[in-house]
């Protein structure tokens, strides 16, 4: 048991690596609604699964004959994260439109707005699976779809006994790039301030001049653009998706943002990382058919020990 | 202006609802023989609703008896479970169905392997489902409730996973051969491949759990759930256990669920993973929130349509044609844009009870540990004076 361990190690660490850069990217939407909002957007996961099926129907419309290389790769992985950033990102601002804005208006409870919200996930789940994928792929809309493969599974380096291959690279670079941005833009500049200060105060937000309506909106825009980009990452690294993609990696992806501290980006990332090499190196022990079960345990474990998660929750305190 | 920011297409869901409000009303002021008189029509009712001349409207296409024991029957039993947590205590429940998969499992996995007697067994497996309740609600009914939400729904998967990982317990492929319940030659009651005492026993169980729930609702542990949902602070420091009575309601809505397994597992013959997804509890969420959290009419009324419609789609042949596929395959569909319709139009529910629907409209708190402690964002800002 214990040689299986060390000697699957390395490679799980990798595996969680790449797992935890996707649930961190798209615990950054849930952790900014909930930061803004107090709402749990549980159609997010559906956000994500959007920005999958854009990446397939990019893809499959470019159609390599071959993995591609060096400008070429870089193109084409330019144009899957950025197609799908804006469709994602354009589907979220859509969501808040349709399923949450007449229930702010009204000053519903957090209940309503939640099951306004699992309402909506399960309705784009079933518009995908019973009228887009068939219309945009030809096939059966619960099926599970696969893409060609763009990235050809190099090894780069070897760590020990783990291969580094190019496709477990561009998901972990791409990653930290677009964590990094924005956290820069909800830090830095005069929007992310408006964020920031609604997520803190939204009464002495709107007296200070800031447009709720509209910092929401940037909100729902900018989570759903990186759950867009964590779709483009995961239809390249795993080259296929399904409709209902996005419900346990959400789910993973929320507990991976309660981990890090709800509200918090830093604390998304962190709580992406940690959870992804705790379901590996768990997986190690028990077998890959338990990784969920893993993941979750994990969540209830957080939740008793320490609910503000491992950094707290801060983008209300101006610390994100 | 309050309370009417969707105007035009509300309307007809208003009249409807007022309609329902009307109703309601009524029976507040009822005579207790005017009452009788409903109670008696209402078993009536139930007695004869299997007959083949109501069967042959409501349900054309499958065998009416079997449709009323699963789902309507099945999804009602459920639903009065479910609204005990959600309804009278105002926990948000996302993995209802592990209890129901508890009690399913349990009758099967010992009535099969270990050849326990039917009964018993599902005496049990309402045991069990109430410790699984507390083992889960322990250490995460502190937690706020939309973080409640999602733990549930996790656990949910849990039990669905760990079913589907364990091969002693059939592992993917399921439990064949689960025995039906144990026949009364005595009362001349066999219960074999005709479903007549299936639906009979459904009605006993769901009236004995309406009766229960009934009576809960009026004692002292109804008012404690009251006062929890509607400020959990406040009842906390007026020396309401809330921690205990949080636990209760678990427990007392994993039993229903536990229960609802038994008799189904009794009845279907065969269970597998696959029979307790997470959309089964979010159907039945939809149904105790369609109908009226809180109210048992309204909850059984929102579990009956919510059973009974799709299957009702699905013998429309101009809707068949118009959709070119099976019409009960977007009914999906339909519950998740119902749902946000309904949240938008009529948050409150079709039949709600009159406290709840005071308590939805007052705006904050509400759901008791929903926000309680936040009166931020939620409190919609773009009505406060700040905002005119």
């Amino acid at each position: 048991m214990l040689d299986d361990f060390l000697n699957q190690f390395l490679p799980s660490t990798v595996g969680g690596l790449v797992f935890g850069s996707i649930y961190a990217l798209i615990a950054l939407g849930y952790t900014m609604v909930y930061g803004v909002l107090r709402l749990i957007n549980f159609a997010h996961s559906e956000i994500f699964m959007i920005g999958t099926f854009t990446s397939l129907v990019v893809i499959t419309a470019i159609a390599p004959a071959s993995p591609l290389t060096g400008i070429a790769l870089f193109g084409v992985m330019l144009l899957i994260i950025v197609a799908s950033a804006a469709i994602s990102g354009g589907a979220a601002m859509l969501l808040e439109v349709v399923a949450y804005r007449p229930l702010r208006r009204k000053g519903a409870t957090r209940l309503t707005a939640l099951i306004s919200a699992i309402g909506a996930s399960l309705f784009l789940q079933e518009l995908f699976a019973l009228v887009i994928i068939p219309w945009l792929t030809g096939n059966a809309g619960r099926n599970q779809q696969s893409a060609p493969r763009i990235v050809d599974r190099d090894t780069v380096f070897t760590i020990g006994n783990a291969a580094v291959r190019t496709d477990h690279i561009i998901v972990v670079v791409a990653a930290v790039i677009m964590m990094i941005a924005l956290d820069r833009v909800v830090n830095k500049t005069k929007i992310g301030r408006g964020i920031r200060a609604t997520a803190q105060d939204p009464e002495a937000a709107v007296l200070m001049g800031v447009s709720i309506d509209n910092i929401v909106r940037v909100t729902f825009l900018l989570g759903g653009a990186m759950a867009g980009v964590a779709g483009a990452l995961y239809l390249m690294e795993f080259e296929n998706t399904v409709f209902n993609v996005g419900f346990v990696l959400g789910i993973k992806a929320f507990t991976a943002a309660v981990l890090g501290g709800i509200g918090n980006l830093r604390g998304a990332l962190l709580g992406g990382i940690v959870l992804g090499l705790i379901e590996n190196w768990g997986a190690i022990f028990l077998g890959s058919e338990w990784k969920d079960v893993i993941a979750f345990t994990v969540l209830v474990v957080v939740l008793m020990f320490r609910p503000t998660g491992i950094l707290g929750e801060s983008l209300q305190k101006a610390r994100a | 202006m309050k309370g009417n920011g969707v105007t035009g297409n509300a309307n007809p869901l208003r009249r409807v609802g007022a309609l329902f409000d009307g109703a309601r009303d009524w029976w507040e002021r009822a005579k207790t023989w005017q009452r009788y008189l409903v109670y008696l029509g209402a078993i009536v009712f139930a007695l004869i609703l299997p007959a083949p001349w109501i069967g042959s409207f409501m349900s054309p296409g499958a065998d009416w008896t079997t449709v009323l024991i699963y789902p309507i029957g099945t999804y009602i039993l459920l639903a009065v479970g479910l609204n005990v947590v959600v309804g009278q205590a105002g926990l948000l429940d996302l993995g209802f169905v592990a209890f129901f998969a508890i009690g399913g499992y349990t009758l099967a996995y010992f009535a099969t392997e270990h050849g326990w007697s039917y009964w018993p067994t599902v005496v049990f497996g309402i045991f069990l489902a109430a410790v699984s309740g507390v083992i889960l609600g322990a250490p995460t009914l502190r937690l706020r409730g939309d973080y409640l939400a999602i733990v549930t729904l996790g656990f949910g998967e849990i039990i669905r996973i760990t079913a589907n990982n364990t091969d002693e317990i059939g592992g993917a492929r399921g439990i064949p051969n689960i025995p039906h319940p144990t026949d009364m030659p005595s009362l001349g009651i066999e219960f074999g491949v005709l479903p007549a005492p299936y639906y009979y026993l459904m009605v006993i169980a769901i009236v004995l759990v309406i009766i229960f729930s009934v009576r809960l609702q009026k004692s002292r542990v109804g008012r404690a759930w009251a006062a929890i949902r509607e400020d959990e602070d406040a009842a906390e420091l007026m020396g309401v256990p809330t921690f205990k009575f949080k636990l209760l309601a678990f427990a007392i809505g994993a039993m229903i669920g536990g229960l609802a397994g038994g008799i189904y597992a009794g009845k279907a013959v065969f269970i597998e993973p696959n029979t307790f997804p997470f959309i089964l509890s979010a159907t039945i969420l939809a149904a105790v929130v369609l109908g009226g959290a809180g109210n048992l009419p309204g909850v059984m009324l929102g579990a009956f349509v919510i059973a009974w419609l799709p299957e009702r789609f699905r013998e429309v042949d101009w809707l068949k044609h118009a959709l070119g596929k099976d019409p009960a395959e977007y009914r999906i569909l339909l519950f998740g844009g119902v749902l946000v319709l309904m949240m938008a139009l009529r948050p409150e529910g079709l039949l709600p009870s009159r406290r709840r629907k005071a308590e939805l409209h007052e705006g904050t708190g509400g759901m008791g540990t929903m926000g309680a402690e936040v009166a931020g964002p939620d409190t919609d800002v773009s009505t406060t004076e700040a905002a005119k």
